[in-house]
């Protein structure tokens, strides 16, 4: 197999797709020419042409409104929102049209789209540049979200997204974008709704999102030294959630950290968490469910603070080592 | 001269059309004064609202589309699904939050849709049916199709960054779509006077590049032509144009409105200016309509919305089960 960057697999599965669904196409602000602000379409105006690969004023909330609008009609969209941030500008078209249509239509029409948007922090880019909002989507019946974490997942769930017939937001990490990972080069589907064990593991499991899931390898690398065997599971979609692997886990390590990115108050690991707890799994805890996220603060510009506001390898290290009674 | 002609009319319509307009007019009166009726009668739910006194605006512009187009509607839509052919009486069951209602009864007054007939749903916000037009007109373009897509909303609509967004980005890819502005004076109790520092909403077409024109809302005839006009333009590639049609709601906002914000007198004025009137004085005039035929078109009307009243009792509820279905296609 090849290597890859998770950004290239990210513009191959859409190219890939759009050469053999014409119903499908992009667009967004700065796709053209310009390639996307992370790069992601560089190369798509020149093979597809300015009618696939739209692109558009600043203006999301019509962007957003008008891949429902297309959906709804027979085509099958791709809106890249430059920024997760900007979501907030779209949230009407997104939240109340998009997600509800379906439902309030009695089960008539169907809003086959995908949102794929930067997410995180880490890049300097500020309070209003770096936000994980993942949260607020997931908490919306009627849509799917997605975090890959690596460019094998990115590059296979972003096939099932776009297969999908609702409305899902796909989360790509700016971190993330220059990994690198063996990719097949024809299409594949990960199926959502299914997880992956990163690492096996049998003293603790980590549930980790993102670009956590590689922090927290790297932390089980570092705890393996000391003897702590950690699972590390990557829920890779939000929603819908794969419980059956998560508990499966748990009931067999009897321990858990939870580590997001996203501020923790309100997290998704706040789910999961009592997910867990209100499962079999419950029985099977040896010691309280931890959770890590975010800190209670916007996303800093200082590179020292911006780092001390999401969870790194240290803190899971610790919240690992208190779970096992061991800090 | 033919009778579309003599109604000065810049579309040829057939006698019997003609004539069915009268009858949708009245259609969406009784249905909105029955449904205010068993509001009031707390003999359904939720909240609703109505578009008495605004029938021009709605059956105008859709008798001049073709099955094959497209709407978007408002919350103060039942006019708009009427004219755009929706059956009464499914209209009546969601109302009733009945299973055999549009929506199953999952979608009550502000969420009538028929996606199959081109009726791309009504919408509780003010504004939120503007971007999905355009992405309706966008998929016409891409695909090639014939159908052109007429976006309503009302006056208030215009002050939301929706509005903007959506005419910009039309205008700039030269879409299908045709904006019709149901001006009624009121956003909920905001005048448009108080809200507005224009006099007329269709000069904000300007800053859009495309042409804007103002019509009477309650001239059905003129409703018409104007559509024409703008939906020739869409369908021939010129892209948006934005209609403002002038008109009047003559209930409340919704329910619960007791209009403190404005005076019976200006109500008493603007229902001399009864679209449904006008436009039976404008049959009489060519002679298409007597005054017994009228009548008995009225109380046809009249008769269906009480055979839909009686199918939406008769029906079904939804069952419990019925709440988690729908959610994912």
């Amino acid at each position: 197999m090849r290597e890859i960057t998770y950004l290239e697999a990210v513009r191959e599965a859409m190219s890939q797709e759009m050469r053999q669904n014409e119903d499908v196409f992009i667009l967004g602000e700065d796709i053209g020419v310009y390639g996307g602000a992370f790069g992601v379409t560089r190369g798509m105006i020149e093979e597809f042409g300015p009618e696939r690969v739209r692109n558009t004023p600043i203006s999301e909330a019509a962007i957003a409104g008008a891949a429902v609008g297309s959906a709804l009609t027979g085509m099958r969209p791709i809106l890249e929102l430059q920024f997760s941030d900007f979501i907030t500008i779209a949230m009407d078209q997104i939240v109340n049209q998009a997600a509800k249509i379906r439902y309030m239509y009695g089960g008539k029409g169907k809003i086959p789209m995908v949102v794929r948007t930067p997410s995180g922090s880490g890049t300097g880019a500020a309070a209003q540049h770096s936000q994980s909002l993942e949260a607020w989507l997931a908490h919306i019946p009627g849509l799917k979200v997605i975090q890959p974490s690596t460019a094998y997942d990115a590059k296979g769930l972003l096939k099932s997204a776009m297969d999908d017939n609702n409305p899902v937001i796909f989360y790509e990490h700016k971190l993330l974008y220059r990994t690198i990972a063996d990719v097949p080069e024809e299409l594949y589907c990960i199926p959502l709704g299914q997880a992956d064990v990163k690492r096996e593991g049998t003293d603790v499991t980590v549930v980790a999102t993102a670009v956590m899931v590689h922090r927290a390898l790297e932390a089980a690398e570092e705890l393996a030294k000391e003897g702590i065997s950690v699972e590390v599971v990557d829920p890779r979609t939000l929603v819908p959630l794969d419980t059956e692997t998560i508990i499966n886990s748990v009931k067999k390590t009897g321990r858990v950290v939870v580590v997001h990115e996203a501020v923790k108050r309100g997290g998704y690991g706040g789910e999961i968490a009592s997910m867990i707890a209100e499962s079999e799994a419950f029985d099977y805890l040896d010691a309280p469910i931890k959770r890590l996220g975010g800190a209670l603060s916007p996303v800093p510009y200082n590179p020292e603070l911006e780092k001390a506001h999401a969870p790194q390898v240290n803190d899971i290290i610790l919240a690992t080592k208190q779970a096992m009674n061991k800090a | 001269m033919n009778i579309s002609k003599q109604l000065k009319l810049t579309k040829d319509f057939s006698e019997e059309k003609l004539i069915a307009l009268y009858k949708e007019m009245w259609l969406i009166r009784y249905f909105d004064e029955k449904v205010d009726e068993f509001f009031a009668k707390g003999m359904i739910h939720g909240t609703t609202h109505l578009c008495v006194g605004q029938e021009a605006s709605a059956s105008g512009p859709c008798a001049v589309l073709e099955a094959t187009d497209k709407i978007t509607s408002t919350h103060r839509g039942h006019g708009h699904c009427i004219a755009k052919g929706a059956d009464v009486k499914k209209m009546m069951a969601e109302l009733f939050g009945r299973s055999t209602g549009y929506c199953k009864g999952k979608g009550g007054s502000m969420h009538i849709a028929d996606v199959d007939k081109g009726n791309l749903g009504a919408n509780g916000i003010v504004g939120g049916g503007l971007p999905l037009a355009v992405g309706s007109a966008l998929t016409a373009h891409m695909k090639k199709k014939d159908y052109v897509t007429l976006c309503f909303f009302g006056d208030g609509a215009t002050n939301e960054g929706s509005f903007h967004e959506a005419l910009n980005l039309a205008s700039i890819w030269k879409l299908p779509v045709v904006f019709i502005c149901e001006n009624n004076q009121y956003g909920m109790s905001g005048s448009v006077k108080e809200m507005m520092n224009i006099e007329h909403i269709a000069t904000r077409a300007e800053a859009y590049g495309i042409p804007g024109v103002i019509a009477d809302g309650n001239d059905l005839i003129e409703m018409i032509n104007v559509t024409n006009t703008a939906v020739k333009h869409a369908r021939n590639g010129d892209g948006p144009m934005l209609i403002e049609a002038k008109t009047y709601r003559w209930k409340g906002h919704s329910k619960s409105d007791a209009k403190k914000y404005r005076t019976r007198d200006e109500e008493k004025e603007w229902r001399k200016k009864d679209p449904i009137k006008q436009y039976k004085e404008a049959l009489f005039n060519v002679g298409l309509l007597s005054e017994e035929q009228a009548e008995a078109i009225r109380q046809e009307a009249k008769t269906e919305i009480e055979a839909a009243v009686k199918f939406a009792e008769d029906s079904p509820m939804p069952t419990l089960d019925d709440l988690l279905t729908d959610v994912y296609a």
